[in-house]
């Protein structure tokens, strides 16, 4: 066991700082078992969220030397020895308590989201799908929900007034797992343009940088999504399809919030 | 003085949200009660959520042969008889409708070249069996759940965690708890309560769970008058992590296994040949020859031994380690490397692939990895009728880990999954429509409300000197040592003596901060509960004079034919925890003909 420092957040709503910790760090060790240190030895009433410590449940995200990471799977030795290794809450998300931040934003953006709805069965009573056709939807059912892809969106992370009209990262890729689902049958795109705010994306990739999943969330998910909504309001041939068949075209403008840098 | 608190009131309140959780809750509200989810962490977030390998069910779509009672035969042999066999019934015939329904809500599991449900072999299972998505089968189930239930609009409490069930002339009145985030009182009244709580293993060191693990639906239905069963049979599963320390007890999926790979000592000997117990010794094979061959050819070879069921092949490992053939750091090597090309190994077991590489440093696809049994899942608990989920105190039911019977004495791989779906959605129409049968839920009594709310309170406020990490460490190397793969009856007392030491620690514990998300207080609360399951446990595996499933006499090594008749009963009455033993549910002819016959 060789001693490490922590420079870890403390405080809750009304404020905080950074405090010091030294505890002893032995092999093998990750962030959050040097955390548990910490409580152990030192502050026992630290908040820190955490479940399975396998990189499996998507809890104990945090951001670690100013980088959103699991700390379940941020291993020390990546750290040069003797460094103070800083912990701090994700800076997207309100806090609650030292490393503990108030995620509800992402709940209720999920309940936002029309649900899947099945196509009729086959003739055969089953449900037949091919491998090589859920492929990229499995990739999108890799998400942990650490959220770490919203906290890392530029849109929401230093844009709080942004947060009602954005789903974010994570529910982009839930819309594109839906929408790319064989068997469903749900329509999502007006949402996806107007209350999921997909047009503030401007594909810069940080999301996809953080993604302990490596899920390709810009290039699988954003930008097909993005694709189709054009599709969908700006090809000539859907718009005169919808026409004949005597739909309305859904509105541009009046309801479909400006991206911030518009502004 | 009575305690600030506030109040909700349901027809039915669900504790706990992993897989159990929400599909009870998923249910009750769907037959039109008023439902509430209530659970520790956040929601997704629970130890469903670590499942790897799969869920059990007899759809037949990769082995046409299989069935729900070969699927029977499978749970209960790899239960040792022990199992409670109403159970493993409903379970084996309901469990292909509860995937299905699963696919219904826009799962999406791995398929067949037909386009059906991919299913792949594990331990006990005469067929390949599991419906799984790669090794991440327990996320894709409990998001499938999550949604569901959000998608139905249920109430859910996250970071809510309870304590106490409340009782009113001897049925449930409601539930007691706290909101973790301000750590102020909460209060549920209900007509009926579903435990959906999961187990226990966070009571000892090496192991496969979570913090949340503490054994509260256990200890809080103990103490609310339920009946208790077989709280000695723990499984240790054969496989976690053992290197790096930091990383020893995180679960390696039995699904490696399942594609191919096998167990070697340190000769590179495929130990598992020389320990097949005479109970299985005509289901499986004897060369690796055959072996090998039961992969592709289920009709001409028998099982491979590296998938008897896990009681077997933990055993294996702790003899295979004690007599210095063992890893480097303790444990086993597992290998899939030399057996399978890396493409098949990414694809097929992804996150193990991730695990590995991050945490040891190890390319699963290029070298062995290093393996040794972890405490994984309790198959004792809350003993339950079979059709309702009801336990012994009226209007609570109790489904998945939480509850007792369907396992018996050692749970086959992807059977907890399939467990959870079955008997958790039994869980909550029994819920509903005992809440619907009574007009009103009964009257909490303040007396016990305030009396819950000053024991929660305590460890703010007396001048004690204990350390609730301090207690929680030696609680875990207690029941490490002597409560553990291999037990004697010297070892049990001295458990059974440590454990009321833990007690009197624990009345002197002090915590530090305040009542706002303070993990410190959190864990002193959860040390009642691990204190209450551990000594059930220490103390029933004393009373249980033989070796079975997941509890193994070192001074009685072999079954017997008079336990194999007997639970071992847990009840509280007047403070203390009493022990009897009481007979099985006598089995049908036409059941135990097929539990019985050769394969």
């Amino acid at each position: 066991m060789t001693d490490v420092t922590m420079r870890l957040w403390r405080g809750d709503r009304s404020g905080g700082a950074y405090q010091e910790y030294t505890v002893p760090s032995g092999e093998g060790m990750v962030v959050l078992d040097v955390i548990h240190q910490v409580q152990a030895l030192r502050a026992p009433d630290l908040a820190v969220r955490w479940n399975c410590k396998a990189g499996k449940c998507g809890s104990c995200s945090a951001e670690i030397n100013g980088k959103p990471r699991l700390m379940c799977m941020t291993r020390m030795n990546t750290f040069p020895e003797g460094e103070t290794v800083t912990v701090s809450p994700m800076k997207t998300f309100p806090v609650i308590k030292d490393l503990v931040t108030d995620v509800s934003y992402n709940y209720e953006k999920a309940k936002e989201i029309p649900e899947f709805k099945p196509k009729p069965k086959e003739a055969d009573g089953t449900r037949r799908m091919y491998q090589e056709d859920v492929d990229r939807v499995q990739e999108f059912h890799k998400c942990i929900e650490c959220f770490l892809c919203q906290d890392t969106c530029h849109v929401i992370r230093d844009h709080e007034e942004n947060k009602t009209a954005f789903a974010g990262p994570r529910f982009f890729v839930r819309l594109a797992a839906l929408e790319m689902h064989p068997l469903d049958t749900n329509d999502r795109m007006d949402l996806i343009r107007r209350k999921a705010g997909l047009g503030f994306c401007n594909i810069t990739k940080c999301c996809s940088e953080v993604c302990p999943e490596d899920i390709h969330i810009t290039d699988n998910a954003i930008i097909p999504l993005k694709e189709r909504t054009v599709t969908e309001f700006y090809d000539p041939l859907v718009w005169v399809k919808r026409r004949l068949a005597g739909r309305k075209p859904n509105q541009l403008g009046a309801t479909e919030p400006e991206p911030p840098s518009a502004r | 003085m009575t305690a600030a608190y506030e109040r909700h009131d349901y027809d039915v309140v669900v504790i706990g949200a992993g897989g159990a959780g929400i599909r009870a809750a998923i249910e009750a509200s769907a037959r039109g009660a008023k439902t509430a989810l209530v659970c520790k962490s956040l929601l997704g977030k629970a130890h469903t959520v670590m499942a790897e390998g799969g869920i059990a069910a007899a759809m037949g779509n990769v082995w046409a042969e299989d069935n729900w009672k070969v699927h029977f035969r499978d749970t209960m042999r790899g239960g040792k008889l022990l199992n409670n066999w109403r159970m493993a019934q409903l379970h084996a015939q309901e469990a292909p409708d509860r995937v299905l329904e699963l696919e219904e809500w826009g799962a999406m599991f791995d398929r067949t070249k037909e386009g059906l449900i991919l299913q792949r072999d594990f331990g006990g299972h005469r067929y390949a069996r599991l419906a799984h998505v790669g090794d991440r089968t327990g996320l894709e189930m409990i998001r499938t759940l999550q949604q569901q239930a959000v998608h139905k609009g249920i109430d859910v409490f996250m970071e809510c965690t309870i304590q106490r069930l409340l009782t009113a002339s001897g049925g449930v009145a409601g539930a007691f708890g706290y909101w973790r985030e301000s750590g102020k009182f909460v209060l549920f009244s209900a007509k009926a309560v579903v435990l959906a709580t999961g187990g226990i293993g966070k009571a000892w060191k090496i192991t496969s769970n979570s913090w949340e693990y503490t054994g509260d639906g256990t200890a809080m239905a103990l103490d609310a008058g339920a009946d208790l069963i077989d709280m000695e049979m723990v499984q240790f599963h054969p496989t976690g992590m053992v290197w790096p320390p930091s990383v020893r007890g995180i679960l390696v999926t039995e699904g490696v296994r399942g594609d191919g790979g096998t167990l070697k000592n340190s000769d590179g000997k495929r130990f598992m040949f020389d320990y097949v117990p005479e109970f299985f010794r005509a289901d499986t094979a004897e060369t690796e020859q055959e072996a090998d061959g039961w992969y592709t050819d289920k009709k001409a070879n028998r099982r491979t031994p590296d998938l008897l069921p896990r009681d077997e092949v933990a055993r294996a490992i702790n003899s295979e380690v004690k007599a210095g053939r063992g890893s480097p750091h303790g444990g086993v090597f597992l290998d899939i490397a030399s057996r399978r090309p890396a493409d098949y190994i990414r694809k097929r077991l992804p996150s193990m692939y991730v695990q590995f590489k991050e945490l040891a440093d190890v390319d699963i696809t290029a070298a062995p990895m290093e393996v040794g049994p972890t405490c994984h899942y309790v198959m004792g608990g809350v003993r339950v009728e079979a059709d309702t989920a009801a336990t012994t105190v009226p209007g609570l039911f109790a489904a998945g880990e939480v509850a007792a019977g369907l396992h018996g004495a050692n749970r086959l791989g992807g059977n907890s999954l399939s467990d959870l779906l079955v008997f958790g959605r039994r869980a909550g129409l029994a819920a509903a429509e005992h809440a619907a049968g009574i007009p009103a839920a009964a009257a909490v009594d303040e007396a016990e409300v305030t009396e819950a709310a000053r024991v929660m309170l305590a460890p703010f406020e007396t001048d004690g000197d204990e350390n609730p990490y301090a207690i929680h460490a030696d609680l875990q190397d207690c029941m490490q040592a002597l409560v553990g793969i291999i037990r004697t009856a010297p070892e049990l007392e001295e458990a059974t003596l440590r454990l009321a030491g833990f007690r009197e620690r624990l009345a002197r514990v002090r915590v530090e901060g305040n009542r706002q998300f303070n993990p410190g207080w959190h864990l002193a609360l959860d040390l009642h509960s691990m204190l209450t399951v551990s000594e059930a446990c220490a103390r029933s595996a004393l009373l249980r004079q033989e070796s079975r499933g997941g509890h193994t006499r070192e001074d009685f090594p072999k079954p017997s034919a008079d336990w194999a008749k007997k639970n071992v009963v847990t009840r509280r009455r007047g403070g203390a925890l009493t022990l009897t033993t009481e007979p099985l549910p006598a089995m049908p002819d036409d059941l135990r003909a097929l539990v019985e016959a050769k394969e």
